[in-house]
């Protein structure tokens, strides 16, 4: 039945096709721009007039431009990603979500991480291309490029294991549903996450993500605050993570022992799991690029852009965190399990 | 915030007039633009369309099915085997079913002739799918004679026809009584062609397919989910197919897009000149480009999508049907509930959108760094 049962059977998938067309191009448009990244760590040089200089400044226009339509495309592929495993359920013997499909192969879950690691260092990056566009004299060049430097590598492996994943994808493989994964007897993340108790779980939510609210709106009047910002907001993302697989998915379900943070997404609770990932990983991602920003706040070109753009990015992170609790508080709210 | 808007609004006013300063490039390119996404889409919707169709048939559908296999072939099963399926737990009932295809030689077609079990049918008449009815022009109280395998001639009175609805399921069945059948085809008695077992909780399904592949050692048990999952590969891996036959026409598409913004006319540099010359950045020409290409896109990617959505929920998809749907003599005749998902419409934005936007970063970079005095002089 389903054809012949190979490895590499699910390469013909219009939306696999699609997503490995795409990570084949950024990976190419990526180490394009890494190669140039190497040669202006190198040479580049404001003072001089050189027409070697004035060629790298021309140059990085390309690669700024170049890098914003990677970054923003890498963005879009995540959701597309969780959107198909969540599709292709169906073609799985036991998968009833993405966490089967997921399962189906040893690189799915990393391929997913990996996924969500090129997310957060793209908005950081475009973070820093932004602050750099304000001043006149290329001020965070190089620390721009070698960033560039470092994603490289996780763009280019993300797209391994995306091929890895979809080549290795059967349709006759038995899966586990996320009713065997997101489970406390089990062993690993998934279950360690499902197995904290309920209570303190969602109290841990609500402090991690005021805090968030709390240290963002503190910023208007001390912007040192950056410092703490990120590390708490990445503290927010676990903590708030932890929270939907432990309790905010059990109040969508209405039922204390289905822990799955990817069944949310499904039509059939209305999509709330994008409404709780959105601000989520958008308030995430915005709090990691305050801090790395504000450290150049002291630099004479970027003295007058810089604190209203760490400003706008503190306001909207906490104001995401704040979108994240009211979603939250909803979730508690319309649903008829009670915990208390 | 509201500089950076007004900024955006005042760049994108200056794109649309340049646009329409040069209507004649810009169409040619949008033509081609709006033809891709269109088959792109189509290709698409149909096929998701079509899978819908399966979904919402399967569903009505027994969810166990026991063949009878013999020498690795489909063979009929006796129906003492009944009895047997009733006593395993979870099974809420277990019936046999009589159906078999006949080919008309005249009509070059072949039908679905079926006992149904939540009806009763007199001995000489039968009820029709509407297919058939058109193919032989036939209505209530007329009569049709089949020439039997056996040789034998059959008259039946037509009772009835199916109605259009179940056209997909329906369109080539005849539906006979039980005696009618058996006379017809020889069918020996004591035998069904298959056994269609449903399963109370739908969660045990699996269980219970193992039970009967224990009781029954030679049959061949095919759940409903089996069945599902094929028919969501085969129309993946159409689609699948389709997309890669179009994957040249992306490839010229992308080539033109390519083309076309590194063909700058004179005119063209000038113009950039100048701007750059009263104080334009590199950068400001490159937004000016990048809305240039996103307005181009967005435009053609909504023109084609509707226009595909006609195509496929209004004209029956008739462009690519023979590639998705299969063909017969007796093709039903059904229209698709429409249905539009954000995972097609994003697979076709990085099948299109993105590629696009790829092949002109260099041209557009290429025209944006010229030199006021280098064109102006």
């Amino acid at each position: 039945m389903g054809g012949s049962s190979g490895a590499g059977e699910m390469l013909f998938h219009p939306t696999v096709m699609a997503l490995l067309l795409w990570s084949f191009a950024a990976v190419g448009a990526t180490a394009a721009a890494a190669a140039f990244a190497w040669t202006i760590i190198r040479e580049w040089n404001p003072a001089s007039g050189s027409a070697r200089q004035l060629e790298l400044e021309r140059r990085t226009y390309l690669i700024a431009t170049l890098m914003v339509a990677v970054l923003v495309g890498e963005a879009v592929s995540l959701l597309l990603f969780v959107f198909n495993a969540d599709s292709m359920a169906v073609m799985f013997v036991g998968a009833m979500c993405a966490v089967g499909t997921l399962n189906a192969s040893p690189y799915g879950f990393p391929a997913l991480v990996a996924k969500i690691v090129v997310f957060f260092l793209a908005v950081v990056w475009l973070a820093f291309n932004r602050a750099d566009n304000h001043g006149w004299d290329y001020p965070l060049i190089r620390p721009k490029y070698r960033l560039l430097l470092a994603i490289f590598p996780v763009v280019a492996g993300s797209a391994a294991l995306q091929l890895a994943y979809f080549a290795d994808l059967r349709a006759d493989v038995l899966v586990s549903c996320c009713s065997k994964l997101f489970v406390p007897e089990q062993k690993g993340v998934a279950a360690h996450a499902s197995g904290l108790p309920a209570m303190p779980s969602l109290a841990a939510f609500y402090v991690a993500t005021a805090a968030c609210v709390a240290m963002g709106w503190g910023m208007r009047r001390r912007p040192g605050l950056a410092v703490a910002y990120s590390p708490l907001a990445a503290a927010a993302f676990v903590v708030a993570m932890a929270a939907v697989v432990s309790v905010l998915s059990t109040y969508v379900y209405e039922q204390p022992h289905h822990h799955c943070p990817f069944c949310i997404l499904k039509p059939e609770y209305g999509y709330v799991g994008y409404a709780l990932y959105v601000p989520l990983f958008l308030g995430t991602g915005l709090g990691l690029a305050v801090w790395p920003i504000n450290r150049y706040r002291a630099i004479p070109s970027l003295a007058e852009a810089v604190p209203p753009m760490v400003a706008r990015m503190a306001a909207v992170s906490a104001g995401s965190f704040l979108v994240l609790i009211a979603v939250g508080t909803a979730i508690v709210a319309v649903s008829n399990l009670r915990y208390l | 915030m509201n500089r950076t808007i007004e900024r955006q609004r005042y760049l994108i006013d200056f794109t649309i007039a340049s646009l329409a300063r040069r209507r004649g490039r810009n169409l040619g390119l949008f033509a081609v633009y709006t033809l891709l996404v269109f088959v792109l889409a189509s290709a698409s919707l149909l096929g998701y369309g079509l899978r819908k169709e399966a979904r919402t048939v399967l569903a009505a559908s027994p969810e166990i099915l026991v063949q009878h296999l013999l020498a690795g072939r489909h063979d009929l099963i006796p129906e003492s085997h009944l009895a047997a399926l009733r006593d395993i737990r979870g099974i809420a009932a277990a019936e046999g079913r009589l159906w078999g295809y006949y080919y008309d030689a005249g009509m070059r077609a072949n039908y679905t002739l079926m006992v149904p079990s939540d009806r009763t049918i007199e001995p000489g008449t039968a009820i029709i799918g509407s297919a058939i009815a058109r193919l032989r022009n036939l209505g209530e109280g007329d009569a049709v004679h089949f020439l039997s395998p056996k040789a034998k001639m059959f008259r039946f009175g037509i009772a009835g026809t199916l109605p259009s609805e179940s056209e997909l399921v329906a369109a080539d069945v005849v539906l006979v009584s039980e005696a009618d059948f058996r006379a017809f085809f020889g069918f020996p008695a004591g035998m069904v062609t298959d056994i269609a077992v449903s399963v109370r909780n739908p969660k045990e399904v699996a269980t219970v397919s193992a039970k009967i592949s224990r009781l029954i050692v030679d049959a061949r048990v095919v759940t409903r989910d089996d069945i599902l999952r094929s028919y969501e590969s085969l129309f993946d891996w159409r689609q699948g197919m389709i997309t890669v036959l179009l994957a040249g026409a992306v490839l010229a598409f992308v080539i033109l897009a390519w083309d076309k913004a590194a063909g700058l006319s004179a005119e063209e540099r000038r113009e950039i000149g100048i701007l750059k010359a009263i104080g334009w950045e590199t950068s400001d020409v490159i937004a000016v480009k990048f809305w240039e290409g996103g307005l181009v896109s967005l435009g053609a990617f909504l023109v084609a999508y509707t226009l595909a959505y006609l195509h496929v929920f209004h004209f029956g998809g008739a462009l690519f049907a023979p590639a998705l749907k299969g063909w017969a003599t007796l093709y039903p005749d059904f229209r698709m509930v429409p249905e539009i998902s954000g995972q097609q419409i994003a697979t076709i934005f990085f099948l299109t959108v993105v590629p696009y936007t790829l092949a002109t970063i260099v041209p557009v970079w290429r025209a944006a760094i010229i030199d006021p005095d280098t064109v102006m002089r």
